[in-house]
């Protein structure tokens, strides 16, 4: 990223894709430049297509029946050791969402702090969460009733455009924790960050097709992933300033029924207390009865 | 997709017609042991590098939009629906007769299955779903998957599944005869089995005879078991119970393909050709289709003379036929689970 200095060459990378655990190039073999705030060339990141979201779908699908049915607790454990391998990884986030966001250093590295600050907030949500959104039921008869949260399924994601690091977390960690799968589409002029989470999901516990990340321009991934009949829900938060686009994306998620969460008009400020609604807009809930003693 | 033959499979994996002048030589064949070992050692060998490539060449070719929906229709009407688990009951086979007769309940156009393909104890089952609904009933007989009982034992099977309704028999060669050379004996196996395949109204069920190329370790056992099974007056020659591992693979596939091209450029007779196991893909049953297509050429391209022995095939390529009608990806909730 920086010229160099010793007479060294510089070393050029193109990124790849996430699905599956694996990082495959772009079925259509693009790629595209990458710049910084001031529109110096970064890196090629890989242009992923409407197959490569497929793939990724796929992957998600294989993946939930595993990731679902782990307790809440080794959800929060695994979701833990993400914050954990990320925090290791501080330096290299906090060059690469200096430079895409165009922030100071010192902005980047508090950026990078909450974003793991997040993981570790929603790491602690993973089993505690049943007990404020479900439990036994008030009922007027010689019935036992309770209600259980349980996840969505597949959840596609339209990360942020701007946060490419804290949005993204911010995002996807409430999807992943709550036990459902996810493929994300991440910041198209921003995916440095979102490549790095790749890397950090891959060598931490998280196992292969739970998180798919693709990078690219959303105008292949988002409406294939809105239409796909085997995708559960839709969150169009990085479409936030584009209602005309999210609307039309809505429609195509209606034909399944998915769950849609609206993108807000500006993009919110990430830093504040999340609450409870991303975890719960990607949960069903289950109500169980059945009689009661002798 | 391009109709002529390519000279350059000639010049891969050598056509059998020149050196072997048949079919002056076709009856001397099957009269001794010794004259029949003569002839199947005379098949020219099969380059196993050069088989390969070409199937790996012919598998990149890409098929798209008009030419797709074509060979996905195809490859629905070449679908021999397979159930051969021991846990099968009445009801299974019902539902997927149902299934072979109307694959996509939500699409009047989509065209119906081949056959349904079962164990013989559950042929009637199968026949009664049926009906006269055009779909075939095909029985795997002869102690399938192994082959491995009595000669009078698989001729009652085959004539239990046959007087029960059958349209089709899957037979299974005696691969320790084969691999032992006692190549006569295969060869008679066959003969009594096709014989046990008549019907008392002079008819008789079409014979497949299954190579289980998985256990016949080279590509030139498996051009030999072809012209061997050919020459017993197969209907069909096919390459896996399914049972073994490795199953259908293109080049195999493709070796049996010259083999019944080369069959017809020699006697006339036409021979079907049915891959087996292992195919789960649209993807993959389209590269067979152009192998097909371009081996053998556009005749084989018919559910009369090819055909798919699969079970979770039929879902994707129904997919794959609702992607292409609607333009949305779907997925597994939409097909039915076997």
């Amino acid at each position: 990223m920086t010229p160099p200095e010793t007479g060294r060459l510089d070393v050029r990378k193109t990124y790849k894709l996430y699905v599956g655990g694996a990082f495959p190039r772009s079925e259509s073999g693009r790629s595209y430049p990458v710049h910084d705030a001031k529109g110096r060339f970064l890196a090629n990141a890989a242009h992923a297509s409407r197959k490569d979201a497929r793939d990724a779908v796929q992957a998600a699908r294989k993946a939930f029946p595993g990731w679902s049915t782990r307790t809440p607790y080794n959800r929060g454990q695994v979701v833990y050791r993400v914050a954990e391998v990320l925090e290791g990884r501080r330096a290299q986030l906090a060059e690469e969402v200096q430079h895409g966001e165009g922030l100071s250093r010192r902005q980047a590295e508090t950026a990078v702090d909450a974003a793991v600050d997040r993981l570790v907030w929603y790491a602690g949500w993973a089993d505690k969460l049943a007990q404020v959104v479900g439990g036994t039921n008030p009922v007027a008869g010689p019935y036992f009733t309770f209600s259980v949260p349980e996840p969505t399924g597949v959840v596609a994601v339209l990360a942020p455009q701007g946060s490419s690091l804290l949005g993204l977390v911010s995002v996807l960690a409430p999807v992943v924790v709550t036990g459902n799968t996810a493929v994300v589409a991440a910041s198209a002029d921003r995916p440095l960050p979102a490549v790095t989470l790749a890397e950090v999901l891959a060598t931490s516990d998280v196992p292969g097709g739970v998180v798919n990340l693709l990078t690219g321009s959303l105008a292949d991934t988002a409406p294939t992933l809105a239409s796909h009949m085997d995708v559960n829900a839709v969150d169009l938060t990085g479409l936030a300033g584009d209602p005309e686009e999210a609307t039309r994306l809505e429609q195509l998620a209606a034909e399944n029924l998915k769950r849609v969460l609206r993108p807000p008009d500006a993009e919110p400020d990430w830093t504040t207390g999340p609450g409870l609604d991303r975890m719960t807009r990607f949960l069903e809930t289950k109500t169980v009865w059945h009689p009661v003693g002798v | 997709m391009a109709t002529s033959r390519p000279t350059y499979a000639d010049a891969v994996t050598q056509t059998v017609a020149p050196t072997t002048p048949l079919p002056a030589r076709l009856d001397d064949a099957t009269s001794s042991d010794a004259t029949l070992r003569r002839f199947l050692h005379g098949l020219p060998g099969v380059d196993q590098v050069g088989a390969e490539a070409r199937a790996a060449t012919l598998g990149t070719r890409s098929i798209k939009t008009t030419a797709k929906a074509f060979g996905l229709d195809l490859a629905i009407r070449m679908v021999d629906l397979t159930t051969l688990e021991g846990q099968d009951t009445p009801g299974k086979v019902r539902a997927l007769c149902a299934k072979a007769m109307r694959p996509d309940p939500l699409d009047p156009g989509c065209p119906e299955t081949a056959a349904v393909c079962v164990y013989p104890d559950l042929v009637a089952t199968a026949r009664q779903a049926l009906g006269d609904s055009g779909v075939h009933v095909a029985s795997v007989a002869t102690a399938f998957p192994s082959g491995r009982a009595a000669l009078d034992v698989k001729l009652a099977d085959v004539r239990h599944a046959v007087a029960d309704g059958a349209d089709e028999v899957d037979m299974v060669i005696d691969r320790g005869a084969f691999l032992s050379g006692r190549y006569l004996r295969v060869l008679e196996e066959v003969v009594a089995v096709r014989e046990a395949c008549a019907r008392p109204d002079g008819s008789r069920a079409h014979l497949k005879v299954i190579l289980e190329t998985g256990e016949l370790a080279t590509y030139d056992n498996v051009r030999r078991a072809s012209w061997l099974a050919m020459l017993a007056g197969a209907d069909f020659i096919k390459t896996s119970t399914g049972k073994v591992q490795p199953a259908a693979t293109l080049p195999v596939t493709m070796v049996m393909v010259e083999a019944v091209r080369d069959f017809r450029d020699a006697t006339g007779a036409t021979v079907g050709v049915k891959p087996a196991g292992g195919i789960r893909t649209s993807k993959d049953a389209l590269k067979y289709l152009v192998m097909v297509n371009e081996v053998a050429g556009p005749d084989w391209l018919d559910p009369d003379l090819f055909r798919f022995g699969a079970s979770s095939l039929l879902n994707d390529l129904l997919m794959q036929r609702t992607k292409m009608a609607t333009g949305r990806y779907t997925g597994p909730d939409y097909v039915t689970l076997d």
